[in-house]
């Protein structure tokens, strides 16, 4: 079954005026259909004021859609009372650690879902330890969160949010505040929680570097889906992702040029090592 | 020579339990027009380097030089060297705050003492360097994407018509082509006014592609301070304190260590591409 399934969701902003009355409405998106299943990894790309983080909003019901229906694990997002279900089954984190974190000490901070959820007191802390363990802050869990830098307070939160046991995590721009080994860290957890414990990932990303990992890609426009395929396959437009505001990987972009050269390169290399590979196969050494 | 950093230290909350040392005796010399690039891992002082710069902090010890005068010093106007010394933090949108795009970018310059009309010809000279249009004056700046909005706050900065200018992340949160927007258009600035600028980022590749000197930070100290090319060829001492080189440099290095006979410097696409050119051949298929 599949852990989310959209079908023609479309949702408006509302606008009101000083007194409370509608004044107009703006469509964040329109006509949506999405499809994911239990383990994938989902990268979600489009720019800013694409709609991807109100469909990210509605993948844990902090929104739900004003027409259509999107189901979490089969649970409808628009039943009230099926709300904290979907938020156990998908949980969220979001671009800046700061505005996440609340705990005093790292291990109470990551303990604070399951503890919100009932959950008995050893259990807990057993969910704490392996979450922790699971993200690489497990030496930290004394720490003071504010002591920590912004890849480790990242760690932090998704520990927080796999301490409550979903079967999906969905998360919104993780890295855009990190520097290049936070964001190195904050990949790596994602990619092991995906691959290890099955988790399915949804990651909302600019950085095209970090959606080469992903089993399949959508990409954002105006509220619709525009593009999807695998890495390979959406990587390989790269006009297309251009006139989308978007980019390829580095390496792609290096490729691509040289294809425009001459070179005999295949469209979509999105690593390294394919394309010192292609290089050799279709160059020689002058 | 318009800033010299002397033996500049930075203590948060000396003298007590909890106190850090977050700048260890910088020296630093930055001259008129200059593309600077600061690059370093969260909490390594670049953050506290630049405040020092505009006077917003004042150092534990040591002395920060505006064309040769004393900031901390007792007759000189820091109220002027905020706006001579222009800093756009992170995420500069969260202060937007006036009803509409134009008042907002006139509130610098009116705070300054102009009058109400020369302040709204500083706004309008502003934003037309950070390419808003027109139409958009008398809208309400939350009503602008992500890219623009940050364009406005961007623009109130210039209106006070700094010297320097000095930028905290500008792109963080953006899609790539408001990336490639923002910076191109500080660097366009940069030509027509002559202007230093001081870029404070977390993306390599953006720092290799626009700036001309890059100072690397780590716990407070400066660790180099050279050109991209020869700061970009310690990629692995970079990597050992958060940072990284940019993609291309790493892939330059993997052609090279396959035998490919390369110079491994580049920094950008372009300069990769080139050198690939020049030193592959293509011929067979």
């Amino acid at each position: 079954m599949e852990i989310i399934k959209a079908e023609k969701i479309a949702y408006d902003y509302i606008k009101h005026d000083e007194e409370g009355n509608v004044e107009g409405k703006i469509r964040a998106i329109e006509e949506l259909d999405i499809s994911i299943k239990q383990g994938e990894f989902v990268a979600i790309l489009g720019h800013n004021g694409s709609g991807k983080s109100t469909l990210a909003k509605h993948m844990n019901a902090i929104l739900s859609p004003t027409e259509g229906t999107l189901w979490v694990d089969g649970k409808d997002t628009s039943e009230e009372e099926l709300i904290w279900d979907i938020r156990q089954t998908a949980g969220m984190v979001f671009q800046n650690p700061d505005n996440q974190i609340i705990g005093q000490v790292v291990e109470e901070d990551v303990g604070f879902g399951p503890e919100n959820m009932g959950v008995p007191t050893q259990e807990i802390w057993d969910r704490v330890e392996e979450s922790l363990k699971a993200v690489g802050m497990y030496e930290f869990r004394k720490h003071s969160p504010n002591k920590l830098s912004g890849g480790q307070k990242q760690r932090v939160s998704i520990a927080g949010v796999i301490a409550m046991h979903p079967k999906c995590i969905v998360l919104d721009e993780p890295t855009a505040m990190l520097d290049p080994v936070g964001r190195k860290e904050v990949i790596r957890v994602i990619r092991a929680l995906n691959q290890v414990e099955n988790v399915t990932i949804i990651l909302i990303t600019h950085y095209m570097d970090e959606a080469i990992y992903a089993d399949r890609i959508y990409v954002m426009d105006e509220g619709k889906i525009e593009l999807q395929g695998t890495p390979k396959e959406v990587f390989s437009q790269v006009e297309k992702l251009q006139s989308l505001r978007l980019d390829v990987p580095q390496v792609t972009l290096l490729a691509y040029e040289l294809k425009k050269e001459g070179f005999s390169i295949p469209d979509g290399i999105i690593f390294e090592k394919e394309f010192v590979e292609e290089l050799k196969k279709h160059s020689i050494l002058t | 020579m318009s800033i010299a950093v002397k033996h500049v230290n930075h203590i948060y909350g000396k003298d007590t339990k909890l106190s850090v040392q977050a700048l260890v005796d910088i020296d630093l010399e930055i001259t008129d027009g200059e593309f600077i690039g600061i690059i370093g891992h969260t909490g390594s002082g670049k953050s506290t380097l630049i405040q020092e710069l505009n006077g917003l902090l004042k150092p534990s010890s040591g002395v920060v030089f505006y064309n040769g005068e004393d900031i901390s010093g007792k007759s000189f106007d820091r109220k002027k060297l905020h706006s001579k010394v222009g800093l756009v933090f992170q995420y500069p949108e969260h202060q937007l705050f006036e009803v509409d795009v134009l008042s907002d970018v006139a509130f610098g310059p009116k705070n300054l003492g102009l009058s109400k009309d020369e302040a709204k010809e500083r706004a309008k000279e502003a934003l037309k360097k950070v390419g808003i249009p027109e139409e958009y004056y008398n809208q309400s700046p939350f009503d602008l994407s992500g890219g623009e909005k940050r364009r406005v706050a961007i623009a109130g900065v210039l209106a006070m018509q700094p010297e320097v200018l000095i930028l905290d992340e500008p792109t963080a949160g953006l899609d790539p082509k408001g990336r490639d927007e923002i910076l191109d258009q500080v660097k366009k600035l940069k030509e027509d006014t002559k202007m230093t600028v001081i870029l404070v980022s977390h993306s390599m590749e953006d720092i290799a592609k626009y700036v001309d000197r890059i100072i690397v930070m780590n716990k407070g100290n400066i660790v180099y301070d050279d050109v991209p090319k020869k700061i970009f060829e310690n990629y692995k001492e970079l990597e050992e304190i958060g940072l990284s080189a940019p993609k291309v440099t790493y892939i330059m290095n993997h052609l090279a260590k396959e035998g490919f006979p390369v110079e491994t410097n580049a920094t950008t696409i372009k300069e990769a591409k080139e050198e690939i050119l020049k030193k592959i051949s293509k011929n067979r298929k």
